[in-house]
Order: C-alpha cells, then structure tokens, then sequence
C-alpha cells in the first residue's frame, strides 16, 4: 500500500455566521479504510462531508486527494468520490432505472442488476412516487453498485432502511474496501464491520453553549 | 458522461413529459389572458389590433416568468441539485441544459401558440412572421436571464416575488425591442433592426447566463 493517504484534511475550519462549527479538523483516510465520524446532532457531520465532497468550501485548512490539494486535481477527485447525502436526490415522477440511468454515469454493473441487488427487482419501471420512503434510499443505495468510485460518502446512510438493508449495506462496503476503496460515513449506529476508525468531531464550544 | 448538456436536456424534458398538466401551465395562462383581453377591452378589431404586439409579448413574458421559479426548484428539494454542483463536469452545460428544456417547454410552445393569439387579437397581417421570429429568440433570452434568477433563488422557500423583482429590469430590453420588432412590421417599417437586437441579446445570454447562473447555485449552496 503507498504511503500517501488517500484523503487527507489538515486543519479544516469552517465558519458560519462568524462562527466556527467545529473544533479544528485534522483526520486522514487510507485505502481500504473505513471511518465513521461521530459526534451529537448539530455537531457539524454534514458540514463536514459537505466539505469533503467541494459542496461547500472551507474558512481554512486543506484537503488534499492522494497527496494533491483537491483544487488542483478536482476533476480526478470529483470523478472518485461518490456522495450520498440526506436527501436520496431521487426524481419521483422517474422510474428507479431512469433515475439511476443518469445519476450514475460511470456504470460498471446494469441498473436492473444493481436493482435486483438491493431488493428492488421488479420495481424498475414504476414511478418512485409509489414506492416508500426506504425504497427511494434502496434506489440511491444502488448507484453504489454501479458505480467505480474509490471514496464514498455516505451521510446517515442507515435511515429508513430496514434490517436487511443493513446488513446488505455494510456487505457492499465490506467488498468496497477489500477492493482499496475508501469509506466516510456519518452515523450514529454501530457498524457490525471490524476495523472501522472512530473520528469524533468536536463541536466548537461558543456555539448553541446555553 | 462527456459534457452533462443532453444529459440534463434530455432528462428535464422526460421530467417535464411525465407532468404535462404542470408544464401546460404557462401555456395555459398565456392563452387564457389573451382571450380576456377582447372581453376586457373591447372587441372592436381596429384598437385591437393596436395594441396586440404589446399584449402579446406582456403575456408570454408574464407566462414564462411564472414557470422560471421552479427550473431548480425541485432538484434542490430532492437533493439532486447537491449531486449536480459536485459532479466533475462544468456546471455551467448541465445548467444550459436544463434552460433549453424548460425554453422547449414554455418558450417554443408559447411561440407556436402565438399566431392564434395573434388571430383573436386581430393582429394585421405582416405582423405574423415577426412576431413568431421575435418570440423565438425573445422567450430563449427570457429563460436564460429568468435562469440566473432562479439559481440566486433556489434556497429561499418563497424566492418568487425576488425572483420577480430581480430578473424583471433585465427583462425589460427585451419586451422593448420583441415588441418593437412587431410594431415595426406593423407600421410597414423595416423590422430586421430591433430584430437584429433581440438576436445579439440571445446570443450574449447564451454565452453568459449559464455561466452566472452555474456562479449562483455554487453560491446559494453556501448555506
């Protein structure tokens, strides 16, 4: 394995209101690592991943993908990373094989396979406004399937899916890592994986102190 | 995916298909309005025909502003907007994409629907051709301008009335000269001049708009 990380953020500060969120940030992801990042509500998680993923851009402090700072590799970085945020950013007039046929553009597997993999078979031609809640988060899940990207970025991946997705869940990112991908997630649950790295975010104590 | 332009125009034009009624609406509006006018005003075709051009080209800017408020509305909701802005791509083609869609969808069908208007307002003759060519171009500029508006709106939940207030005095050149283009023709004046406008607009908003309205999600998503 080379020595360079494959994400690294160096002193990562971000202020909102002239405010800091969270204490300052240092952590580094290797390949074939996984990383939960924990911490209470409000603490700052999604800020983080917002900025992980050039959503958002930080007060200071660096990123840097495999040892470049991000602004000069974004491209690379942004054709590497796939993001799973809160909302699934599923089209509910669109069918689940239309909405992955454009949200996932680098496909390796079919739609209807990755479908069928997350328990979806038999549903791909139906409007997603007929399918519930969970089933919109299975649809977004799927991209993981058919996508080739060696970091992602699941934020609170777990909510409304049931057990079995889960558990189908952490198999998709157990093979993920044995593939030398990466994974940054935020949630509160236990993961049943071993070797996952626990990284707290502090949050920053002017904030929400009363 | 090469540059995200089709992609997006494809896509919105499937989004826009699956709910016909809602993007009907702007259509709809434009024609209803007009068909008051004769009621409201009088029916007698010589005043009429007076102040077509104008009436006209007022409704299909009214109708179109009336649909720029959701081109990225429903992406932000649903967080496929989030996608967007860190996809590898420029953002600006996906944008242009989506403007072209939601022009094919108001703008074009709007164009087309004109001569009937132009029919029950008792538009003269020469006026036709005119005022088909000038709402072309005319409501392309007016998706692109109403673009840039709706991106610095998008994470207001009622960005509707700043919309308005914000991409109205860039609208105005445009009713100017698309109406001018009309009453020129009207008048048995040369109409390639304010006609040559409108197109220099529409040219300089393609090459701009995208560009500032891709500026303004990056912006908005600052929050």
């Amino acid at each position: 394995m080379p020595n360079t990380p494959l994400l690294t953020a160096e002193r990562l500060l971000f202020e909102r209101d002239d405010c800091n969120i969270f204490e300052q940030i240092d952590f580094r992801v290797g390949r074939g690592e996984i990383v939960q990042i924990e911490g209470p509500n409000g603490s700052g998680k999604t800020t983080l991943m917002r900025l992980l993923t050039t959503a958002l851009q930080p007060t200071s402090g660096n990123i840097r993908y495999a040892g470049q700072a991000i602004d000069l590799c974004r491209y690379e970085y942004l054709s590497d990373i796939l993001y799973l945020g809160h909302q699934p950013g599923v089209k509910m007039t669109l069918s689940a094989e239309e909405n992955l046929r454009w949200m996932a553009a680098d496909c390796i597997n079919s739609a209807q396979g990755a479908l069928a993999a997350v328990g979806l078979a038999g549903y791909a031609d139906i409007p997603c406004y007929n399918l519930s809640a969970g089933q919109h988060r299975r649809v977004a899940l799927a991209r993981l399937l058919m996508s080739n990207a060696k970091l992602w970025y699941l934020d609170e991946p777990f909510t409304a899916i049931d057990k079995q997705g889960v558990s189908f869940l952490e198999n998709c990112m157990r093979d993920h890592i044995r593939r030398g991908g990466a994974v940054v997630l935020s949630t509160h649950q236990d993961l049943a994986i071993d070797g996952v790295r626990k990284y707290s975010i502090v949050p920053h104590v002017d904030q929400g102190g009363l | 995916m090469s540059s995200g332009f089709s992609d997006y125009l494809r896509r919105d034009l499937l989004l826009a298909y699956r709910r016909r009624g809602e993007a009907a609406s702007p259509l709809v509006f434009f024609i209803m309005v007009s068909t008051l006018i004769p009621l409201g005003i009088t029916p007698e075709s010589a005043r009429l025909a007076e102040i077509a051009p104008g009436i006209i080209w007022v409704m299909a800017l009214l109708a179109t502003l009336l649909s720029t408020d959701g081109l990225f509305a429903s992406d932000y909701q649903d967080g496929s907007l989030e996608q967007l802005l860190i996809s590898p791509q420029m953002l600006a083609m996906p944008v242009l994409g989506k403007i072209t869609a939601h022009w094919m969808v108001t703008g074009l069908p709007l164009t087309l629907a004109s001569p009937l208007l132009g029919v029950m307002l008792s538009l003269p003759e020469q006026g036709y051709v005119p005022m088909l060519v000038s709402l072309a171009l005319g409501t392309g500029c007016l998706s692109l301008i109403g673009a840039v508006g709706a991106a610095l709106t998008v994470s207001l939940r009622k960005g509707g009335l700043l919309l308005s207030l914000l991409v109205m005095p860039l609208y105005m050149p445009v009713i100017i000269f698309g109406s001018a283009t009309v009453q020129s023709a009207i008048d048995g004046f040369a109409w390639s001049g304010p006609l040559a406008i409108l197109g220099a607009m529409l040219a300089a908003a393609i090459a701009l708009c995208p560009l500032a309205a891709a500026g303004a999600l990056r912006l908005t998503s600052i929050n």
